[in-house]
C-alpha cells in the first residue's frame, strides 16, 4: 500500500472530502477536562498540544506546547458508544381497540458516521464487538445499521501513557488492521495510507506526494518509541487455565477490598459487551417501548436469579470480570479480551491495576 | 445501507401470541397454553424438548420459559410457570384470549438422538420436571427405540407435585419405573417420604444409561456424586441449567456460566463439559 504525506495545513481538505460525502465527522476535542470524541467542523477543534498524563486512579491533560493534534493517548471514549449505543430502543408494542398487541421494530437511522483518530487497540475492541454482535449465532440489526456506516481514520499511536499496554497484548501501538485510512503524526503533517476501496478513494481526490523515507523512518521509530515507553505488560498468552485453575487465590479478596463495584472499568472497556432490558411503559399503558442499556458484571442485577443473586459480592463481581476477560474469552471469541488500552486502570476510583492483578493471579504463567 | 439491516429478521422483536388456556396447577404453578396469532408463523415453528421461548407480558418484561408440550404439535406451545418474580405474577393473571408477545425456540435440547438404545434415567426436581416432560412423552411414543425409563421427581411437599396423573399413567408403561419423593410427606402421599437421592437405593444402574437432570443445583450435584459412585461416566450424564436470561441471543452477557452462555450452548449442558465450575460458588 502506497504511503502519502499530508501537510498539516491540506489536513482541512481531508475532512472536508469525508463531510461531502456524507459523514459526520467525529473527532478528539478537549471536554471537561479530557479528550472525548465529538463532532469536529475544522482542524481548530482538535486537541492542539495537549498531552495527558494517567496512572492508576489518575487522568489529567497538560500543555506540551508542541504543534501537534494526536499527542495524547486514549482517554475514557473509544468506539463502543458509536455503535453499541448506551441505550437503544429496540422495539414498541402497542396495544390496540381489539387488545391485540403490535411490536414495531425501531431500527436506528443510522448516520454515516467518520471518526478521525482510532487507536490500534480501539480498532482490537472493533474487532471483538463485531465479532460479538455480528459474527456469532444471531446478528444484531443495532450494531450492524451504525456498522455499516462506519468509516475509520486511525491513528498509530506516538505517545503511550503509563497504563498503556498494548504492546504486551499485540495489539498497538501500529494500525494494522480494520482501518480505511491510517495516519502517522509528524511535526509538520501526517504519513496517510489507505487500508479499504473507500479509503482509497478519499486518498485519490486529495493530491499527495509520496511520504519520502526519511519521514516513514522517522514514523517508524515514533511508533517504536512508543511502544518502549510502555512499562506495564500482560500475557499475549492464554490465561484460562491459569486464570480457572487461581479461584481460590487469596488475590481475589484482596482487590475486593479495594474495589467500589462502580462499574467504570466495564463502562470504560472497549470490549465489554453486557447489557440489560427494560421497559418504558406510558401512562395509559397503550403503548410500551423496549430498550437495551449496557450494565455491568459488577451489579447485583446482573446474575440476578428468581430471587437469587449468583455474585451478590465485590470478590464474585470482580473474579466474574477478569476471568471472563482474560480468560473464558478465549474460548468465546478466539483470544483474550483485553487490548491493552489502560483505561480500566485510569478510570478505577481505586487505582486497581488489572495487569497487576493478572500478575498477582496468575503468576509465571503471565510472564 | 440501513435498509438491508431492516430487511433481515430481528431476533429481539417478539411475534404476537394469543393465550389459548390457562391451567392452574398448584397455588403456585400454572401452565399457559401459547400460539403465535399469525398463522403463517405458527405454521413455520418448530421446537425440540429442552427448548425454550422467551416470553414477554406488555409493559412488563421479557422473561425465558421452558417448552414443555411436545414437540409433534409445535403450534401449540405449553408453558410451565411459576409465580416467582414481577412478570410471572403478571403473567398468572393472563385468560384465554389475551395476548402476549413470543420468541423462539433457543437453546439446545435434550440429547434425544444419544439417548436411542440406551436406558434412560430422568431425575428432576420441583418445577424442574417441565422440561423434561415432553421427553418423557418423546421416549413413550416411541417405546422401541429406548430401553428402561426411570423417573425420579422431587418436591418439597405433596402439593406442589404438578401432572400427578401423568406419573399415575407413566407407571402403567411398559418398561417405565417413576420414583416420586417428598421432602415431608401426608396421608395423600403413597410414595417416599425424603430426598430424591435416596431413590437411587431403589434402583439398579447399568452402563448403558443415559441420566437426563433439570432442578436446584444442590439436587443435581448430590445425584452426580451417587451416579459417580455407581460408575457412570460424565459424558453420559445431562444438566438443565439456568441463568439470568435477558436476550436468548448470545449478546446480553447476563447469562454466561464460565464461558458457556446458557442460552446458546445450553440450556442442556453434558456434564463434564461443566463440571469445571459445577457447584462453584460465583458461576
Amino acid at each position: 500500500m502506497r504511503r502519502f504525506f499530508l501537510k498539516r495545513e491540506n489536513f482541512q481538505e481531508l475532512i472536508g472530502f469525508l463531510k461531502s460525502d456524507g459523514y459526520k465527522t467525529i473527532g478528539p476535542k478537549v471536554k471537561d477536562g479530557a479528550i472525548v470524541y465529538d463532532e469536529v467542523h475544522t482542524i481548530t477543534d482538535f486537541p492542539l498540544g495537549v498531552q495527558d498524563e494517567q496512572s492508576p486512579g489518575t487522568y489529567k491533560l497538560i500543555g506540551t506546547g508542541n504543534g501537534r493534534w494526536f499527542s495524547w493517548a486514549n482517554g475514557p471514549q473509544n468506539l463502543k458508544p458509536i455503535l453499541f449505543a448506551p441505550r437503544e430502543h429496540l422495539w414498541k408494542a402497542t396495544r390496540n381497540e381489539k387488545k391485540k398487541i403490535e411490536f414495531t421494530q425501531v431500527i436506528p437511522e443510522s448516520e454515516h458516521i467518520a471518526v478521525i483518530g482510532v487507536r490500534a487497540c480501539d480498532l482490537a475492541a472493533l474487532a471483538l464487538q463485531d465479532q460479538h454482535f455480528l459474527q456469532m449465532e444471531y446478528q444484531d440489526p443495532y450494531y450492524k445499521a451504525r456498522r455499516e456506516n462506519l468509516f475509520v481514520v486511525a491513528i498509530n499511536c506516538t505517545h503511550s501513557a503509563e497504563t498503556c499496554f498494548c504492546a504486551s497484548t499485540g495489539d498497538g501501538p501500529e494500525v494494522k488492521m480494520g482501518y480505511d485510512l491510517s495516519l502517522v503524526e509528524l511535526d509538520n503533517g501526517f504519513i496517510i495510507m489507505s487500508g479499504s476501496d473507500q479509503g482509497e478513494k478519499i486518498l485519490n481526490r486529495i493530491n499527495l506526494p509520496t511520504a519520502t523515507e526519511q519521514q516513514l523512518l522517522s514514523a517508524r521509530q515514533q511508533i517504536e518509541n512508543a511502544a518502549k515507553k510502555q512499562k506495564r505488560t500482560l500475557s499475549g498468552r492464554n490465561l484460562r487455565n491459569s486464570l480457572f485453575e487461581q479461584l481460590d487465590n487469596p488475590q481475589w479478596q484482596k482487590t475486593a477490598e479495594r474495589c467500589l463495584s462502580c462499574g467504570n472499568c466495564t463502562s470504560v472497556c472497549p470490549t465489554c459487551f453486557c447489557h440489560s432490558e427494560h421497559e418504558d411503559v406510558t401512562l395509559d399503558a397503550k403503548e410500551t417501548s423496549h430498550y437495551r442499556q449496557w450494565s455491568s458484571c459488577f451489579t447485583q442485577e446482573h446474575s440476578y436469579l428468581h430471587g437469587l443473586v449468583i455474585r451478590a459480592d465485590t470478590k464474585m463481581q470482580y473474579r466474574q470480570w477478569l476471568t471472563h476477560k482474560l480468560g473464558s474469552w478465549h474460548e468465546q471469541y478466539g483470544r483474550s479480551g483485553c487490548v491493552g488500552c489502560g483505561r480500566c486502570i485510569a478510570w478505577c476510583p481505586a487505582g486497581i491495576d488489572l495487569t497487576e492483578v493478572a500478575y498477582a493471579i496468575c503468576g509465571d504463567a503471565n510472564a | 445501507m440501513p435498509f438491508v439491516a431492516m430487511q433481515m429478521h430481528n431476533p429481539y422483536l417478539p411475534d404476537a401470541a394469543e393465550v389459548i388456556e390457562r391451567i392452574q396447577e398448584t397455588q403456585t404453578v400454572f401452565t399457559l397454553r401459547l400460539a403465535f396469532s399469525e398463522l403463517e408463523k405458527r405454521k413455520k415453528y418448530s421446537f425440540v424438548p429442552g427448548q425454550f421461548n422467551m416470553v414477554y407480558l406488555h409493559g412488563v418484561g421479557e422473561i425465558p420459559i421452558s417448552i414443555v408440550s411436545d414437540p409433534e404439535g409445535p403450534e401449540v406451545m405449553d408453558h410451565a410457570i411459576r409465580v416467582v418474580g414481577r412478570v410471572t405474577q403478571g403473567l398468572s393473571k393472563l385468560k384465554k384470549g389475551d395476548c402476549i408477545g413470543l420468541r423462539g425456540p433457543f437453546g439446545l435440547g435434550w440429547p434425544l438422538a444419544e439417548a436411542k438404545g440406551k436406558d434412560v434415567l430422568v431425575i428432576t426436581g420441583g418445577l424442574g420436571c417441565a422440561p423434561i416432560v415432553s421427553v418423557i412423552n418423546y421416549i413413550n411414543q416411541r417405546r422401541s427405540d429406548f430401553g428402561k425409563l426411570t423417573i425420579f421427581q422431587g418436591v418439597k411437599l405433596p402439593k406442589d407435585l404438578i401432572w400427578r396423573e401423568r406419573y399415575e399413567q407413566w407407571l402403567q408403561e411398559p418398561d417405565t419405573e417413576v420414583f416420586l419423593a417428598a421432602d415431608k410427606g401426608d396421608p395423600s402421599w403413597p410414595w417416599h417420604v425424603g430426598l430424591v437421592v435416596e431413590l437411587f437405593d431403589q434402583i439398579n444402574i447399568n452402563n448403558n444409561t443415559i441420566v437426563m437432570m433439570c432442578g436446584p443445583e444442590g439436587m443435581m450435584r448430590v445425584c452426580i456424586h451417587e451416579l459417580s459412585l455407581r460408575k457412570l461416566s460424565d459424558n453420559v450424564i445431562y444438566l438443565s441449567m439456568e441463568r439470568n436470561m435477558k436476550c436468548a441471543l448470545g449478546h446480553c452477557g447476563h447469562c454466561q456460566y464460565g464461558p458457556h452462555f446458557v442460552c446458546k450452548n445450553g440450556p442442556v449442558f453434558r456434564y463434564d463439559k461443566i463440571k469445571e465450575i459445577f457447584g462453584l460458588k460465583g458461576f
